[in-house]
């Protein structure tokens, strides 16, 4: 259908009043408007910077990075984290205000990823010292898989807003792999 | 604005930068007294995303290493790949029982996706500088462009930060059939895209005035403080790896090397924030002519039944099962700087020992010598111009 085919907006007040409840407005404004801290330790930083950039552009999705978490919404915990960080990520969290939310990016966020078995110095997983409501495999994942993760949290701040029920198991993005198509290392699909 | 001011005394402050600040790269934290608005001391604190790669290495195999050193510097993990394997073969041919010679292609592709990760990470470099200035839109261009790269990669190796890509002996597969002629066309179009980032913030009064003159790094302290790389060209010392002592394919290529020459004007002096600058900005160009260079060079592949890189492999990975004893120090040109790798071996298949030098470390270590007597806002501009990545500080 081409643009000229839409309907447009006229003067009749079916069209242009939209009649909710509160709380599912506040919910809707709130899960578009997810400020999230910027806040990149180690090599999925990187990635969280090029969600950001012109490609990904999470700014789409109401995300707009805060460098300061009194004034953010979200944390995503985007890297290694060690012994000596993890207070400081702690304290970062309790600086948050209410309802605060955790998206683990990462391997290393996740579980230590790489660093889990052999180093001395790398905390095994941030959810040690925060609860996390979203993790999100990769090393690093791809922009489209914090999206993926992003998207999942958006629907428990709904849940949230509108019910007052806060999730409690985190929510686990699948597939966060290569789908850019072939490349030498990646098996043929299976017919 | 000079040291004498400051030693008139009056109360000082002490002011935390980081380890979470939006303008420290990660999480550096400086610890910076400052009177009034003059820095009089700022000391880097490191250590919050030490991962203990060094140990790592001596717990696992020479081949299994290779992912951790894109752990090392994941900003260009190319080069960290080929650091140390470049590292791991000058080992191995110590003993010409084990000696590895790597395939002419094989060479070609380890320079092409060095310089193409040398663009990338230069991009990250110069957007986040102007970033921390204060001019948010040419970080975004520089993004926009390092996707190209991180397209061509991911389409060669399956990953588009880090990448385990360049093995000991070779690399991990060859280039895809259409691959030569991406990476013209990417390099077409970068050309011209540089130009508008140029117009952009380069250019650009405000920017040039605010990082011209300032930490002011001499060639003579430069080296003093083992300053490497950019930072150390920015100083006007004519010296680079690439082509004072090449390894791999850079001693036929003839590396132009670009260095600080004042390029503020007259308001500037060499080796400020602005050369610095605009160093990274020419080596850009100048990794553009390597990797067009390169493509001409790029020998045909060779069938399948003596692929020169895959077939390669079988023979490495038994070689490096008892590699000569001995140890080796071998240092290569990043886009930080010298990234050194020193390897001890006993003659087993585990590292006795994995010693990583890395560009930023030195540069972390001038910060309090060229933070004294410059303005607080200014802190974030000369953090940006040195190109600190935390993880090289740390490892």
């Amino acid at each position: 259908m081409a643009v000229a085919d839409l309907p447009k907006p006229g003067n009749d007040p079916h069209e242009q009043i939209v009649l909710t409840a509160v709380d599912e407005f506040l919910a809707w404004g709130k899960e578009n408007s997810l400020f999230y801290l910027l806040f990149a330790t180690a090599c999925c930083g990187i990635e969280l910077m090029q969600a950001g950039g012109p490609r990904y552009d999470v700014d789409r999705l109401g995300m707009i990075p805060r460098a300061t978490p009194r004034q953010a919404d979200l944390m995503i915990v985007a890297g290694t984290i060690t012994h000596k960080m993890a207070g400081v990520v702690r304290t970062l969290w309790e600086q948050m205000t209410e309802p605060r939310w955790v998206v683990s990016m990462g391997s290393c966020a996740n579980s230590g990823g790489p660093f889990s078995k052999w180093s001395y110095s790398v905390l095994n997983g941030v959810d040690k010292y925060v609860p996390v409501d979203v993790y999100i495999p990769g090393c690093p994942p791809r922009p489209e898989a914090l999206i993926d993760g992003v998207m999942a949290l958006r629907e428990r701040v709904r849940r949230y807003r509108t019910m007052g029920v806060r999730d409690r198991d985190p929510h686990v993005v699948q597939g966060a792999d290569c789908r850019f198509g072939s490349h030498p290392g990646k098996p043929e699909p299976q017919a | 604005m000079t040291i004498e001011a400051i030693t008139l005394g009056g109360e000082r402050m002490q002011l935390n930068m980081g380890p979470h600040h939006p303008a420290t790269h990660g999480v550096l934290r400086i610890r910076v007294e400052s009177d009034g608005e003059i820095v009089s001391s700022c000391i880097p604190d490191h250590g919050y995303l030490h991962r203990s790669i060094e140990k790592i290495g001596e717990c696992i195999e020479w081949p299994m290493f290779v992912p951790y050193t894109d752990r090392v510097d994941y900003v260009c993990a190319m080069n960290a790949n080929l650091a140390y394997c470049v590292a791991v073969e000058k080992l191995l041919n110590t003993d010409p029982a084990t000696a590895v010679v790597v395939p002419r292609r094989a060479e070609c592709i380890r320079v092409l996706v060095a310089e193409l990760n040398r663009i990338s990470s230069h991009l990250i470099a110069v957007g986040a500088m102007a970033m921390d200035v204060g001019a948010y839109t040419p970080f975004l261009h520089g993004i926009a462009q390092r996707e190209h790269v991180n397209d061509i990669f991911e389409k060669l190796c399956g990953q588009r930060l880090t990448y385990n890509y360049v093995t000991v002996g070779g690399v991990a597969f060859d280039l895809h059939e259409t691959a030569s002629e991406e990476i013209a066309s990417f390099l077409d179009q970068f050309e011209k895209e540089m130009v508008r980032f140029n117009k952009l913030i380069t250019t650009n009064t405000i920017f040039r005035d605010r990082c011209a003159n300032l930490a002011v790094v001499t060639a003579a302290e430069a080296i003093a403080w083992g300053l490497v790389g950019p930072n150390l060209r920015g100083s006007g010392v004519d010296w680079d790896l690439r082509r004072d002592e090449p390894y791999g394919l850079y001693g036929e290529l003839g590396v132009r090397v670009p260095k600080g020459e004042r390029y503020a004007g007259r308001k500037g002096a060499v080796g400020d924030c602005y050369d610095r600058y605009i160093v990274r900005l020419l080596e850009i160009q100048e990794s553009v002519r390597l990797c067009r260079e390169v493509l001409k060079l790029l020998p045909p592949a060779a069938g399948k039944a003596n692929d020169p890189i895959g077939g390669h492999q079988a023979d490495v990975s038994k070689v490096l099962k008892r590699p000569p004893k001995g140890f080796v120090h071998c240092r290569t040109e990043a886009p930080r700087g010298e990234m050194g790798y020193f390897l001890v071996s006993d003659g087993t298949k585990v590292p006795y020992r994995v010693r990583v030098r890395t560009g930023s470390f030195s540069a972390a270590g001038i910060f309090h010598k060229v933070m004294r007597g410059i303005f607080l806002a200014d802190v974030v501009a000369v953090i940006g111009s040195f190109d600190v990545v935390v993880p090289e500080i740390d490892r």
